[in-house]
């Protein structure tokens, strides 16, 4: 007896187990994704907001999927100057054409990338948004110059239906 | 366990207890040899039980009134409070509740500290007990979510995204604890489920922590390993009852002024604002105590790392059994840790009062320093101190220093030589 034998009912225990453990994972996924997003909150995934009473230097902010987006018509200045940023200097480099198709029109997030508050619109040490919470300084792109936040405000998939008309989502 | 063998006196309780031997555990409880020595800082196991069984009595009411859904909470939790008879007074009972239960379990970690009593063979129980206050801490935020004012919206939102800052399956956690894609109605009747399970689970959790406590017995200001049933011992009832009941009674007053005379002192006005998912209040501040722990999660400037910090701060108590090298259990035999333990209390207290404070200047200077000293504590100073330490010698027993007049063993044999 020193060697062991592989016998078949070590087989038939692996192989219950085997069974077993599948289906005992079978039945634990159900219970874990029902938790996620269901078939009526993904339903809600774009929404068209009418752009056109927005003047130069305005914010508008607008509920897409539970969170607000910020759509901001910029200024020349503030198009030139949001232009002019270095991206050496910049937490997470991206040029500001990467983050505005048309440059007058910035659409983004408003969320806060470090715990999700809503960033304050004009305040801030970069003349763009400021999360109260933990003291994120955002710039008039929405990118991240200073604070905890770790990524740029994020852009969602958008375009423009018409000239009035933009389709987030 | 006591010695005697027990049998009830009546025939009936005799063939009941036969069959399921409630009457022997209840014997167990009422004789059970408590040390003599315990001071009124052992008297608020008895109370945070009944902070706990406060919290489910009135938590159950309330829900009979309240309505998990994000349309109607708010509205709900007004309705408690105007309509419903004594809604106020039961709402109120359960808000100061939850505080008054944190109150209660710090004096009860702090007393844990101070004496060692969670040191061998106590590891058990101690970890038991960070497990129950973890739970707490998910309870109180859970709860704190349900009346759907600005302060509970913006409160979830901020403390589940912690979880996104774990790196690849972090947003993906975070959806699925919303489910969808920010805070809502999905997210309010989860939350509901949970804090209406988690009360159930802590007391679950309180009966292992009493029964592993059982085991070797109470530590005692003097903190060493007593025989029991011996001079040194007292039946639980009715000298641990009584004096238990009396600072249950001097507690219970306290929870009475808040209760009736500043109901909202702990809580944030921004809460009786509902929950607007545009507009994230100027301060978001927890509750006043969860603000040490926040402290820790502002000071450090990266978001993973701060979250890594704040978690640590907790789990690091788990393993305090094993940082902590020194033999000696009490503070009193231990001259330089009283000292440290002192310090100790005071950098926590420094972290909850920057905790409410904006995270800028001379407040973020000094919770990085106070984070800084807190690990330090944990990490260097306990292990060092075992070993470094000068400790006074500790008495034999505790009635030795008393009858024999010295703690000291060698001079209470002689001052009993001379007297002979």
């Amino acid at each position: 007896m020193s060697e062991k034998k592989t016998n078949r009912r070590d087989f038939l225990f692996t192989a219950t187990y085997a069974v077993g453990a599948v289906g005992v994972g079978a039945t634990i996924w159900p219970m874990i994704d029902q938790m996620n997003p269901d078939a009526s909150v993904k339903a809600l995934a774009s929404t068209e907001v009418d752009v056109s009473a927005v003047s130069p230097g305005k914010t508008i902010t607008v509920l897409w999927r539970g969170k607000p987006v910020f759509i901001r018509r910029r200024t020349q200045d503030e198009i030139a100057e949001a232009r002019s940023v270095k991206l050496g200097d910049l937490k997470h480099p991206e040029k500001d054409e990467d983050r505005a198709k048309d440059p007058e029109w910035l659409v983004m997030l408003g969320v806060c990338t470090h715990l999700g508050c809503v960033p304050l619109d004009q305040k801030g040490e970069y003349n763009g948004w400021f999360c109260p919470c933990h003291g994120s300084h955002y710039d008039i792109s929405g990118r991240i110059r200073k604070g905890p936040a770790p990524t740029n405000m994020e852009i969602p998939k958008y375009e423009f239906v018409n000239a009035n008309t933009i389709k987030i989502g | 366990m006591s010695d005697h063998e027990y049998t009830p006196k009546s025939k009936f309780g005799k063939w009941f207890n036969d069959r399921l031997p409630l009457l022997t555990l209840a014997n167990h409880l009422t004789d059970y040899p408590t040390p003599k020595n315990l001071n009124y800082w052992w008297t608020f196991g008895g109370i945070l039980t009944f902070c706990l069984i406060t919290q489910i009595v009135t938590g159950l009411v309330l829900a009979m009134h309240y309505i998990a859904h994000a349309d109607m909470a708010f509205d709900s939790v007004e309705h408690i409070m105007r309509d419903v008879n004594y809604g106020w007074l039961i709402r109120y009972i359960h808000a100061n509740g939850a505080s008054m239960f944190f109150l209660a379990v710090y004096i009860h970690i702090f007393r844990s500290l101070f004496y060692g009593s969670y040191k061998a063979p106590r590891e058990i129980i101690w970890i038991i007990g960070i497990i129950i206050y973890l739970l707490m801490m998910a309870a109180a935020f859970l709860g704190y979510v349900l009346p759907w004012g600005q302060m509970s919206f913006w409160g979830a939102t901020v403390i589940t995204n912690l979880f996104s800052a774990i790196p690849l399956v972090g947003e993906g956690i975070v959806t699925w604890l919303w489910g969808g894609y920010s805070v809502d109605n999905p997210t309010l009747t989860r939350f509901f489920t949970l804090h209406y399970l988690i009360p159930f689970l802590i007391l679950g959790l309180v009966v292992l922590h009493i029964w592993a406590l059982h085991v070797p017995g109470n530590n005692n200001p003097v903190g060493i390993d007593i025989k029991k049933p011996s001079k040194d011992t007292v039946p639980f009832h009715p000298y641990i009852v009584i004096k238990d009941g009396f600072a249950l009674l001097m507690f219970m007053i306290v929870f009475a002024f808040f209760v009736f005379y500043t109901p909202n002192i702990l809580g944030h006005a921004d809460n009786y604002i509902e929950a607007n998912p545009l507009v994230t209040p100027a301060h978001i501040v927890p509750e006043w105590y969860l603000l040490p722990f926040y402290a820790i999660l502002r000071s450090v400037p990266d978001k993973l790392l701060g979250v890594i910090a704040m978690l640590s701060a907790i789990l690091i108590l788990a393993a305090l059994p094993w940082l902590d090298s020194s033999k000696i259990r009490s503070a009193v035999f231990r001259p330089l840790y009283k000292q440290f333990y002192w310090i100790l209390v005071a950098d926590v207290l420094i972290l909850g009062y920057v905790g409410a404070m904006p995270a800028e200047g001379l407040y973020l200077l000094v919770a990085r320093v106070a984070t800084a000293y807190y690990f330090l504590h944990f990490l260097v100073i306990l292990p060092v101190l075992g070993w470094k330490e000068k400790t006074l010698p500790i008495p034999l027993s505790i009635t030795e220093p008393i009858l024999g007049g010295s703690p000291n063993l060698a001079t209470a044999k002689n001052k009993e030589s001379l007297n002979n």
